[in-house]
């Protein structure tokens, strides 16, 4: 792709990421924070694509550690994110 | 499948990652916002085992591997240490983005820049600007977000930790990766030799990963949410270097987005203390060595 069409892409994702978090309530912070974490993990896609067959080895490694730490992040940002709304849900409905 | 339908499903996973965030902004579809963003994040993971050439035994491995550890650790740990949780994750994320970085760095010197620029559309300095920006960011976000579990999780002392000359070290620092991201970026135009050219690049490194311990060190107690969100705004733009290094739009629109939002998200945060950001990074609020009454 075009490098003037991803910089155009990267400036309006901004000006969304912006739109979306203007009005969130304090409590929940935590969980929208640890949720966009997860999001963040998207460089997962990046570690698979660094994996090549024809990529030399040491360049294999790091692609390959950067997937585990990348599938960590996503897995595991994901699944607490759940945790935690899931208990939000619980004191809500024991009030 | 064809690179174009590949591309089409990422514009479907990025409208999830949309939608995913709107709703985890409000208390009644948060845990379905949560759902629908991972879901996105499936369809991107699966949609790009479709492209060609890819080395499958390492893909699986890494995906087991990595799906492992962060599926135990997430249900394992307790409801009260589940911010430290997010930032060592988070750390992950910034370190995952490092190695990205790296790793296409050594494709390119593995291949020569000739070779790696034929297949790549983007202009030398583009790709050697957003490597180093991912690699420093992504540094940065690693060191910061261990040093942050380690306060948070009392492994490390939860307090702000003021060194002598601290901002002068800082500064000295920051200097440094200045000078030796310009180097790495008209390593080409100034003719270096490709080993003078790792070295620029693993300096680069180190202070990155220096400057993220020595940044939230002066910071402690309260702060530290505030941090962790910075951090987590950072981790989004490292992947959206890394996305510009690969030229991939679904890192580059997922990782802006993360990036942007955190930042509100941090700010609306410091408004909520009553502090401004600067006053939380610098101040090093709540030190061991602060004089009373101040």
């Amino acid at each position: 792709m075009d490098i003037i069409q991803l910089l155009f892409i990267f400036v309006l994702a901004a000006f969304l990421g912006y739109e979306l978090i203007k009005k969130v309530p304090s409590q929940l912070h935590t969980p929208l924070m640890s949720g966009s974490n997860a999001i963040s993990g998207i460089t997962i896609v990046g570690a698979i694509l660094a994996l090549h067959t024809d990529t030399g080895y040491f360049a294999l490694i790091l692609g390959f550690l950067a997937l585990i730490l990348a599938t960590i992040n996503v897995v595991g940002g994901y699944v607490v994110t759940d945790r935690m709304l899931a208990m939000f849900k619980n004191k809500e409905s024991k009030k | 499948m064809s690179p174009s339908l590949i591309n089409f499903v990422y514009i479907v996973a990025s409208i999830l990652f949309v939608l995913g965030i709107k709703m985890l902004g409000s208390a009644k579809t948060a845990r379905k916002g949560n759902l629908i963003s991972s879901v996105g994040m499936l369809m991107a993971v699966v949609v790009t085992l479709l492209y060609k050439g890819l080395d499958f035994k390492y893909i699986v491995v890494g995906l087991i591997i990595g799906g492992a550890i962060g599926l135990v650790a997430a249900k394992r740990v307790k409801m009260t240490a589940m911010p430290e949780m997010v930032a060592l994750f988070n750390g992950f994320g910034g370190l995952a983005s490092l190695l990205v970085g790296w790793a296409e760095y050594e494709k390119i010197r593995g291949q020569g820049f000739l070779e790696y620029f034929t297949r790549q559309d983007a202009p030398v300095i583009f790709t050697s600007t957003v490597i180093v920006l991912a690699v420093l960011i992504g540094g940065i976000t690693f060191t910061g977000s261990i040093q942050a579990w380690g306060k948070l999780s009392g492994k490390l002392g939860s307090r702000a930790v003021i060194i002598p000359a601290q901002r002068l070290i800082n500064g000295a620092i920051v200097g440094g990766i200045v000078l030796l991201s310009l180097l790495f970026i008209f390593s080409g135009n100034l003719e270096l030799s490709s080993g003078t050219q790792l070295a620029i690049f693993l300096g680069v490194v180190l202070l990155s990963l220096a400057l993220g311990v020595l940044g939230v060190l002066p910071i402690g107690g309260g702060d530290m949410p505030v941090v962790i969100a910075l951090l987590n705004s950072f981790s989004g733009l490292a992947a959206a270097a890394a996305g510009f290094v690969i030229l991939n739009n679904v890192l580059i629109v997922a990782g802006c987005l993360v990036g942007c939002s955190g930042l509100i998200l941090t700010i609306i945060m410091c408004k909520a203390m009553n502090r401004s950001l600067t006053n939380v990074l610098f101040s090093g609020f709540g030190s061991s060595t602060q004089k009373t009454g101040a």
